[in-house]
């Protein structure tokens, strides 16, 4: 499977990020590497194992359901750009 | 021509727990904004997701209510898109393995024949867990959106069904069971109100027997009214596109409950390109047979088990042990009335669905809220069922208990309301009242039937209400008879 340089600025796109075309072409290079070694990790026979979603074999602790978290908005807020009445404001966003 | 409508419903249920799904701060409604937003629900750099083990055991309850397959090994993954209500750019929510698998959920569906109902099961794709966004406030400020993460990290559970349901009044009758199973189960408290149970309803139409048409998915929908009428619409929509000539292009509208329309959200192509990965924040989660099986311990009756209980033993109609069923206080409410009376379930199920139900109404209160208890109902009805008082008096009795309280027995005694049983005082009555109506008695006697009513009227009337009225009806027609 190969990149094409529409594909990273669809990629840059989607993840928000504004790149200049030598940047596109850079990011090019980068990711078509990664794709590549990818490629060569296909082609090892996995056969019989399982797929694995994490890369050690354990699993997850549970928290209890227990409220440990006091207010501390005025702190959080205090480093928010904007904020007013308790809510943190952004530019408009209507869908 | 004939069309089918086609729907399948997803639905998010909060999950009732103290603190969220990934963090520790309290998910309590109405809180001041942004006082229940904690460093983790604020995406803030470095912190980490610890999963609360009370979401996952509410989801294992409804698995097992659902006769669902519970995961072995589930796992996390991020949904990724931007909107500021959801500060890390992804939700955690599951993908790949969902922690509960295909289950069912068999409902009642009402028709146009009053207390008619059919019995369908629809059957669950999948339920997993996932966190919730916080809210958008669009009006108060110039320009701006004021951002309240109160809400985000709230756990929910997402209940994904097949598209099994042919009607509005089917999805309304497979998300009411949904409704009341979760509340049943105690892992949501069903407040639509307040946006704990949401429905999503995808919709398309197609000729009977052909492919799935097209499907549009209706987002929010926050009342049972407004899934039917947003279903009804999209559908007479969709079926006026096609008849017309147009195609359907799958699509997630809005319903406008003031219009009661549904209007395609402005989309861009690419909007919807997830990119699901498993989360590396997060270790699949391993659930073994030992917790199954203590939550299985601990599932109460369930309704679908209790109507069946209530048709085959208690004798009840299917409309009566469905009502009786529509809440885990109702039902309990029903059985320990029951208790005070144990061979009267017709007469318990009619007063709780009759009287009891109609004063609830009037005052807006809920079944836990009844003035009256099961105690005392059933008491009352105990002196129903052997005869002691009439219906009538049992009425009077009913809204003393309502207004003031006090034990059934007490009220009887202190108002006279027993019925009369004394035959010889009610022949008396009787001997004087045909006394008193010559013409009326000769005319009952030349075959005038009808007149009897005008008999038992005085004969009640003579009796202050009191007289048993299968004795007095008796001993009227066998004195009449002359």
């Amino acid at each position: 499977m190969s990149l094409s340089i529409n594909d990273v600025y669809k990629v840059a796109r989607l993840a928000r990020l504004g790149m200049s075309e030598q940047e596109a072409q850079t990011a090019h290079d980068q990711l078509s590497n990664i794709f590549g070694l990818i490629a060569e990790m296909q082609a090892v026979d996995t056969n019989g194992i399982a797929p694995m979603s994490h890369a050690q074999d354990i699993t997850q602790r549970l928290r209890k359901d227990v409220v440990t978290e006091l207010n501390q908005r005025e702190q959080f807020q205090a480093a928010a750009p904007q904020a007013k009445n308790g809510l943190y404001l952004v530019p408009q966003v209507i869908e | 021509m004939q069309w089918e409508i086609v729907i399948g419903l997803e639905v998010h249920a909060q999950l009732s727990t103290n603190s969220k799904i990934f963090s520790g701060a309290s998910t309590t409604f109405g809180a001041e904004p942004n006082t229940q937003a904690c460093a983790v629900d604020l995406a803030l750099p470095g912190v980490l997701p610890v999963l609360n083990r009370g979401a996952v055991e509410r989801a294992i309850r409804f698995g097992l209510a659902v006769g669902a397959h519970i995961a072995q090994r589930s796992e996390f993954s991020r949904k990724n898109y931007f909107y500021p209500d959801l500060p890390k750019g992804y939700q955690i929510s599951q993908f790949d393995l969902p922690i509960i698998g295909q289950g069912s959920l068999t409902i009642q569906v009402p028709t146009t024949t009053a207390g008619k109902t059919y019995k369908k099961v629809v059957r669950l794709t999948r339920a997993h867990l996932e966190e919730d966004a916080g809210k958008s406030l669009h009006e108060d400020f110039q320009g701006m959106t004021g951002i309240d993460l109160n809400r985000a990290g709230t756990p929910l559970l997402e209940i994904v069904s097949e598209p099994d349901m042919r009607s509005a009044a089917e999805a309304v009758s497979y998300a009411k069971m949904l409704h009341t199973l979760v509340r049943w189960i105690g892992i949501c408290d069903g407040n639509m109100q307040e946006g704990s149970f949401r429905c999503d309803a995808n919709v398309s139409v197609r000729r009977p027997g052909a492919e799935l048409g097209t499907r549009r998915e209706i987002k929010n929908l926050n009342s049972f009214r407004f899934l039917q009428q947003a279903i009804e619409y999209e559908a007479q929509w969709q079926i006026d596109t096609l008849e017309d000539g147009g195609t359907i292009h799958q699509a997630t509208v809005l319903f406008n409950s003031d219009k009661g329309e549904t209007r395609a959200m402005r989309s861009k192509e690419d909007a919807h390109d997830y990119r699901y990965f498993p989360d590396p924040d997060l270790l699949p989660l391993a659930i073994d047979n030992e917790l199954i099986e203590q939550i299985r311990g601990t599932l109460p009756e369930l309704p679908l088990s209790k109507q069946a209980r209530y048709v085959t033993d208690l004798g009840l109609s299917d409309y009566d042990a469905d009502t009786l069923t529509s809440s885990r206080e109702m039902a309990d409410f029903f059985e320990t009335t029951l208790n005070e009376v144990p061979k009267e379930a017709k007469l318990c199920a009619n007063w709780l669905m009759g009287d009891v139900s109609a004063s609830l109404n009037r005052e807006d209160r809920d079944i836990t809220q009844c003035p009256i208890s099961p105690q005392q109902l059933g008491g009352m009805l105990k002196r129903i069922a052997d005869g002691t008082i009439s219906n009538s008096a049992a009425k009077e009795v009913f809204k003393i208990l309502w207004s003031e309280g006090g034990d059934p027995d007490t009220i009887i005694e202190t108002k006279g309301l027993k019925q009369m049983s004394d035959i010889g005082a009610m022949e008396a009555m009787v001997d004087e009242i045909i006394a008193a109506n010559p013409t009326q008695v000769a005319e009952y006697r030349s075959g005038k039937e009808k007149v009897f009513g005008f008999f038992v009227g005085l004969a009640m009337k003579a009796s202050k209400g009191k007289a048993n009225p299968a004795q007095m009806n008796e001993i009227l027609k066998r004195k009449l008879a002359g």
